[in-house]
């Protein structure tokens, strides 16, 4: 069967087997940002944002994202379109994992990208709280959290005063 | 001493931050080979069998399938599956496939076929009769007389001269004996004695264990994989299929965490061994549950500690009594075992020091390196067991650590006793900020006043009572005149350099710390520096990444190696300002004589292209002669619910000398990472097995690690020395600040309660049952009733 999707903000339309996950469509596609962690919806590797919201990919049947907007860490950053640079353009968010430390072994890194963008997007100035809240979903077991929320609050400031 | 640095003792950006940031394909998994084939093994379902038939007719004859292995498939060579330099000191007790399997997820049979889904079913398809043998499912049952023998196979042995006895299950023992602990009792005025007991748990990488292996187009074995001993890898797979090492190459791509998970030989053999049949690339990628089930745990131990002390807090005598369970194979059975003593009993001055310890094999799930690689399991008892020898002579557990520990200039005899498969390696301590962590942790944390609070309420009425807790920690650098690690740099014309280095990266940021030690010497940005690291054909040999070796072993490796560039750079200069080379510098690029000055890019360009043309590169080995220890203090502060038991840590402090930090930034985030995954073990990791030695809960929804919503506060302090020995004075940051969760929490909810947990970890259940105990006994909390006063 074929599904349409709006990947990373290009149309694009897949074939696929009725009982694949998206995980592996997208991977299969070349978006090797999301991750195989658990395949049980436990560890947030896989996640990708759904119409905006953080969804573990390796549990949805990738038939259920026909016709919805895709997002993963590849569509995170500025293409560079045109540009014969080697030069590579960060994501604020991106940026501010790099600079806060957040970046360790890097597995959760993409999941982690995500789920920031989800809450920001919709809440430009969280509490601690409410970014472990909105990061509860994906597991990290190199940084014990600490500067990935350092992050978080970098990148929301990145954002708010558009650095 | 302090020194001024430009590029190390600086918070550089990881040098495959940017890669990893942007979820480019740079693990294992994210390359795609022509017909690649997947693999999926079979499972015992039995804790210890007898395999009597095997029939693969209906696995092979599936569409789909290119290859079914059973035992009588591979090559019948025992090898160790620890990924440690040769010989081993682990015994060679391991099969690719064997006959008999020994624990609920060893290896029965493998199958490569087209799709993951095919190889499965092909799993399914292959019939199995096994002769179901009596299990040992307690290591304190595995040495008695009549017990079932676990190894009773001929061919297992250990390749270097230990004790190694598999007919009574026993895989390794240690005893030392130094001074005389009956004298140094007799002269203690209080002495202890208790059994603790540490538990089973898994690193739980995020990216799970995986392999993709091929055939190259010369014919040789190809292994990508997520490895943090590629060298090893190749040696263990040369020998475990009988093939030359030159026809292996081991690449070591990005790696998701290994934690001392990825330090063993854990799927390379029969992902090999089905490339070799099929001649195709197949790739072996474990599931959660195979994770849980059948990698790698920390060897849980069962510790009787009996320590003697002074009314002054003179340590009197310490003898440690160690069963160390290391499940159906010996990895890493002997080292873990020495190390539990080995890292702990040097911190302890003391004349009088008795260490015996015996690892044995039972049918459960396999043992191996665990960051804290048996530190973490020793430092449990001796922690809990100082802070009750404070309690009974009445002065503070700070000021009785101040006062017990080794001193900068002092050895241990120790060290020279206790070796990884051989005698250790005498060491005096060259650099100790011990006191600065237990001042500033203290200070932190606000030590006086709420350790005599919290005591002070431990019998009121409250539900919800706090508490602080301590333990002081000690680790080592690399192992001494055993670890090797290589480098290898050249200069290209743009003044940017290609570091080759054996170490490997396994997200710990090595990479990025040795570009930041070449910058260093070479006096230019880190940016400058191009680093490859792991792959056995292109880089130079390194041990891997284990024993907090990298910082201080392969960064010495590297200074050497960029000590070498520069004279040479010098030296190219020198002729090209017509002046002796020993006068010039080099500054920001360029070197700088009275001549004049020349840019790094005019030097390459010069011996490139100019005149007297070669390439300007060094090559550099390092072995160490010491493994300086780091020092930590940790200070936790907890809330125990004293209606459902569960204990709320909520502020944590790691005090950490580990020399000079050569990126501060990562080095806290090491300690952040290590500080976590040892709350969450001493909370709420556990492996939960039924009567038949199944372990029932492996997927995180029954085996909880710690989630941003579980964080408390953190607190990272590093209190920088300087090592002589280390490159640009650092010592190892990884490993240590995993040990101090288990005895500073159990110390916490003693402060706050008053009973001990001697048994990890503190689940709710079993701090409520032993405060229903306690009240049982005494109808109060907080009396010391296990203290013997001479």
């Amino acid at each position: 069967m074929k599904i349409k999707l709006a990947l990373n903000g290009q149309k694009k339309e897949f074939e696929i087997q009725p009982n694949e996950m998206l995980l592996d469509v997208l991977r299969r596609e070349g978006c090797k940002s999301v991750k195989e962690g658990c395949r049980q919806g436990e560890c947030g590797v896989c996640v990708v944002l759904i119409d905006g919201i953080p969804v573990n990919s390796c549990l949805l049947p990738a038939a259920r994202a026909n016709g919805k907007k895709v997002l993963t860490t590849e569509g995170l950053a500025p293409s560079a379109n045109g540009k014969m640079s080697v030069e590579q353009e960060l994501h604020p968010i991106q940026r501010a994992f790099l600079e806060s430390g957040a970046v360790q072994c890097g597995y959760c890194t993409p999941g982690m990208l995500l789920s920031t963008k989800a809450l920001l997007d919709n809440n430009p100035d969280p509490t601690e709280d409410e970014i472990k809240l909105a990061l509860e979903g994906v597991l990290c077991r190199c940084t014990g959290y600490v500067k990935i929320i350092d992050a978080v609050k970098l990148a929301a400031e990145k954002i708010r005063s558009k650095k | 001493m302090q020194r001024e640095f430009k590029q190390v003792n600086q918070n550089i950006q990881k040098v495959d931050g940017t890669s990893l940031v942007r979820g480019k394909g740079v693990f294992v998994d994210d390359i795609e080979l022509r017909n690649m084939l997947y693999a999926k093994l079979l499972w015992s379902p039995h804790a210890h069998a007898g395999i009597k038939n095997i029939n693969t007719k209906k696995a092979e004859m599936l569409e789909g399938v290119e290859a079914v292995l059973t035992y009588k498939d591979v090559p019948r060579i025992p090898f160790t599956t620890a990924g440690q330099g040769a010989p081993e000191p682990s015994p060679y007790d391991t099969f690719i496939l064997d006959n008999k399997v020994r624990f609920v997820g060893d290896r029965v049979a493998a199958v490569a076929a087209t799709t993951p889904e095919i190889a499965q079913k092909a799993v399914d398809l292959i019939e199995v009769e096994y002769e179901v043998l009596p299990a040992v499912l307690d290591a304190r049952d595995s040495m008695k007389n009549g017990a079932p023998i676990i190894h009773d196979e001929k061919e297992a042995v250990i390749p270097i001269p230990i004790i190694y006895e598999p007919w009574k299950n026993l895989v390794a023992h240690v005893d030392i004996n130094i001074g005389n602990v009956e004298d140094g009792f007799k002269e203690s005025d209080f002495v202890f004695t208790h059994e603790y007991e540490t538990h089973y748990a898994t690193h739980t990488p995020m990216e799970p264990h995986v392999a993709i292996t091929y055939l190259d187009e010369n014919g040789r074995l190809v292994i990508r994989t997520s490895t943090q001993v590629p060298f090893h890898v190749r040696r263990i797979v040369s020998r475990a299929l009988n093939i030359p090492v030159k026809n292996i190459r081991v690449i070591k791509p990005r790696i998701g965490g290994g934690f001392g998970g990825k330090q063993e030989i854990l799927i390379e053999d029969i992902c090999s061994a089905l490339t070799l049949k099929t001649k195709k690339a197949v790739r072996l990628f474990y599931t959660r549950k195979e994770e849980f089930i059948s990698s790698r745990t920390r060897h849980p131990q069962i510790i009787k500690l009996k320590t003697g002390i002074k009314k002054d807090g003179s340590i009197c005598a310490i003898d440690l009594d160690i069963i160390m369970n290391t499940g159906a194979y010996g990895s890493h059975g002997l080292t873990v075992l020495c190390n539990s003593g080995s890292k702990l009993l040097p911190l302890i001055r003391c004349n009088n020091v008795r260490f015996e310890g015996n690892t044995v094999y039972t049918n459960l799930p396999v043992g191996g390196a665990y960051r804290g690689y048996g530190a973490t399991q020793s430092y449990f008892a001796m922690g809990v067991q100082l802070d009750e020898m404070a309690e009974a002579i009445g002065m503070d557990i700070v000021e009785l650590c101040k006062k017990i520990h080794i001193r900068t200039g002092e050895g241990s005899p120790v060290f020279q006793a206790l070796g990884e498969g051989k005698a250790g390696v005498e060491q005096k301590i060259g650099s100790c900020g011990l006191p600065e962590c237990l001042d500033l942790g203290a200070k932190e944390i606000d030590w006086k006043n709420k350790v005599k609070l919290y005591a002070s309420k431990r019998n009121s009425k409250d539900r919800y009572k706090k508490g602080v807790g301590m333990a002081m920690l000690m680790q080592g650098s690399s192992i001494p005149e055993i670890d090797m690690g290589a480098a290898s740099l050249k200069m290209n014309e743009d003044g940017s350099f290609n570091l080759l280095v054996g170490a490997t990266d396994l997200g710990t940021g090595s990479d990025t710390i040795l570009a930041q030690m070449v910058a260093e010497v070479l006096s230019v940005e880190t940016n400058k520096i191009i680093v490859y690291s792991s792959d056995t054909d292109m880089t130079p040999f390194d041990v891997g990444a284990y024993a907090s070796s990298t910082t201080y072993l392969s960064g010495s490796a590297v200074i050497k190696a960029a000590q070498k560039v520069k004279e040479q750079i010098l030296k190219v200069a020198g002729e090209m300002l017509d002046e002796a080379w020993e006068n010039l510098n080099i500054e920001n690029g360029k070197a700088i004589g009275t001549n004049g000055e020349k840019t790094f890019s005019e030097i390459a360009n010069y011996t490139l292209y100019e005149r007297n043309q070669f390439q300007i590169a060094s090559h550099a080995s390092h072995i160490t002669h010491k493994s300086p220890p780091p020092f930590a203090a940790h200070f936790v502060e907890v809330e125990v619910d004293t209606l459902t038991g569960k204990t709320k840590v909520l502020k944590y402090i790691a005090a950490v000398d580990c020399g000079t930090p050569i990126n501060p930034k990562l080095a806290e985030g090491q300690t952040e990472g290590a500080v976590l995954n040892g709350i969450s073990y001493a909370l709420c990791e556990e492996y939960i097995f039924n009567d038949k030695g199944r372990m029932l809960n492996p997927n995180f929804d029954n085996y909880k690690i710690y989630t941003t919503a579980d964080l408390p506060e953190i607190k990272t302090i590093l209190v920088q020395t300087y090592e002589e020995t280390g490159p640009f004075g650092a010592k190892s940051v990884s490993e240590i600040s995993i040990n101090g969760a288990l005895p500073a929490i159990s110390n916490a909810i003693y402060n706050a309660v008053g009973v001990r947990m001697r048994k990890s970890p503190f689940s709710p259940e079993r701090v409520l049952k032993a405060l229903q105990t306690c009240h049982k006994e005494h109808g109060m909390h907080g009396e010391n009733k296990t203290t013997d006063e001479h």
